[in-house]
């Protein structure tokens, strides 16, 4: 299975998921396994069982193994489109020096942190950022130089607050977290992110 | 023993701050020296886990709960007290419960059925800490090790063993939380790392789930602690911003089932020890 995605936004982002065999479709009951799964979270508060409740992409990216069947890829992204918000007075970008501790922060949402623990995106978990930082993840591609390739321009880094806020709205079943979407970032925090990816200041630009 | 505790604490830093190589190919100078130090201390007279192995055989003949009988009669699937093997087909379908029982539900079971033991003191020290030791880890080692040697052989025939492989691989790919998580996202790709800790590949039968799977229990330097595959993936739900999972509940064991039959045929070689 082969398909391509076109983002919407004046630099068109092409991106290609290939899978080298269609994932078969699971035979095991949903049922059964919401039951197993209720049952193993049985403990929990009734506030993180709502937090482990699946949306539709959730669902579905779930069901089909991350691999979605080309007749649910155009219906998933406009899904996932249709719920992007920007800030409204059109400013996407913020404090780069807060977007860095967001960035370089892995706490935040997970049930050993305390109410007060300060939260991050953790994208050093995932990406490498600053040429200067030398530990990062490779689950996702290395963004250094990332609004300098851009050169800078707005639609660049509009495209990269949408990506933060809700990277499914452009790569369905993205293994990278829906930020904003899901609540767990705010505006201001995505736009300083945002900065630290296309301010020139920023050190993913030296 | 104590000589190599000593040892043990010289190495602990150098092991904290590694990387595991299992997840990356070729291997930097720093993970062959980690290697090689991971070799020494497997070594039972300077791996702190085989303390938890005499402890977990201490508790195992140890007379307890309202009928003051001792676990031997234990039946953990190859017979009342056989332990030679019986880790190495765990989880497994038992009979007299009906259920699929990896082998912490198993002695969880034999416990309060065998011995009439009140198990919540058991259960609030499921996870050993600072100054507190865990009957659970101490059992698991001394268990898991009688299978040291052997191969990895989880069956999946009878049909609640089936069950629990199909809901286990669908749990894998489960997509949840504020961060969209499943286990998929960190351990269905070769040589992904997060930050600079190499994600071991567990979604497809191979080498990296053999070597992840047959190494467990395992002594966690930087937890100074036994840990076993239910702490494991409690700790990964924590990462995956859900909720904790219950102890003993049937959605660790079905994963467990579905990662071992992944890694069937995996040596078994227990309590290792790790970052
Ligand atoms: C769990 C892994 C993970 C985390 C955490 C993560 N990402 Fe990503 N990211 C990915 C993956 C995988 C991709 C590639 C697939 C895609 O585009 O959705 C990606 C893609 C991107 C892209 C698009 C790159 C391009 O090709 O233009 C941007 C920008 C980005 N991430 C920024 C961030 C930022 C900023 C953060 C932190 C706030 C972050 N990511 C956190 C996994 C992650
Ligand atoms: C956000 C990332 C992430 C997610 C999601 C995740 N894990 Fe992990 N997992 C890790 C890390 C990091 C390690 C530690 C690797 C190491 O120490 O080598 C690990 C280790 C493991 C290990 C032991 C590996 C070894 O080499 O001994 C197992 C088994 C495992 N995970 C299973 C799971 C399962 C099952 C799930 C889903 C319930 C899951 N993980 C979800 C990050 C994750």
């Amino acid at each position: 299975m082969n398909y391509l995605v076109l983002a919407a936004g004046a630099t068109a982002l092409v991106m290609v998921a290939t899978s080298s065999f269609a994932q078969q479709k699971p035979q095991v009951d949903a049922a059964l396994v919401d039951r197993y799964v209720a049952a193993t979270f049985k403990g929990a508060s009734d506030e993180w069982k709502k937090r482990i409740e699946q949306d539709a992409s959730q669902k579905l990216c779930s069901q089909y193994r991350n691999e979605l069947p080309a007749g649910e890829v155009q219906s998933s992204l406009a899904r996932e489109k249709a719920a992007l918000k920007f800030p409204a007075d059109g400013k996407v970008i913020g404090d780069w020096k807060k977007g860095q501790q967001f960035a370089q922060r892995g706490t935040g949402g997970q049930f050993s942190d305390g109410p007060s623990t300060p939260k991050g995106g953790n994208c050093y978990a995932c990406h490498q950022l600053s040429s200067a930082e030398l530990s990062y993840g490779t689950m996702g591609p290395s963004l250094t130089e990332y609004g300098k390739i851009r050169k800078f321009s707005a639609a660049g880094a509009k495209d990269a607050y949408a990506k933060i806020y809700n990277a499914q709205a452009l790569f369905p079943c993205s293994n990278m977290p829906r930020f904003g979407h899901n609540g767990f970032l705010n505006e201001q925090e995505i736009m300083d992110v945002v900065a630290y990816l296309f301010d020139p200041e920023s050190p993913v630009n030296k | 023993m104590r000589g190599g505790r000593a040892v043990l604490v010289g190495l602990a830093a150098v092991v904290v701050c590694s990387v595991t190589a299992s997840a990356q190919a070729p291997l930097t100078d720093s993970e062959k020296e980690i290697e090689k130090y991971r070799e020494m201390i497997s070594d039972p007279m300077s791996n702190p886990g085989f303390l938890n192995v005499d402890r977990g055989e201490a508790l195992w003949k140890l007379k307890r709960g309202a009928k003051d009988v001792t676990l031997e009669q234990c039946d953990l699937g190859e017979g009342a007290g056989k332990l030679d093997g019986a880790y190495a087909k765990l989880p497994r379908h038992f009979k007299d419960t009906d259920k699929v029982m990896d082998l912490e539900q198993r002695l969880h079971w034999c416990m309060q059925n065998l011995q009439g033991l009140d198990t919540a003191d058991v259960v609030k020290r499921k996870f050993g800490g600072p100054g507190r030791t865990s009957d659970m880890e101490d059992l698991v080692a001394f268990i898991a090790n009688k299978s040291s040697g052997m191969k990895l052989a989880t069956p999946v025939q009878h049909p609640k063993e089936k069950e629990m492989y199909e809901v286990g691989e669908a749990m894998f790919y489960r997509r949840g939380g504020q961060w969209d998580f499943s286990c998929a996202t960190c351990h269905s790709e070769d040589g992904k790392r997060i930050r600079l800790q190499g994600l071991p590949n567990l979604g497809k039968p191979g080498k990296q789930v053999q070597e992840t799977m047959g190494s467990w229990p395992t002594y966690r330097v930087s937890q100074s602690n036994v840990r076993t595959m239910q702490h494991r993936l409690w700790d990964c739900y924590r990462q995956m911003r859900w909720p904790a999972p219950d102890y003993l509940s049937d959605g660790l064991t079905a994963l467990t089932v579905y990662l071992n039959k992944n890694a069937e045929g995996a040596d078994i070689q227990v309590p290792s020890i790790k970052r």
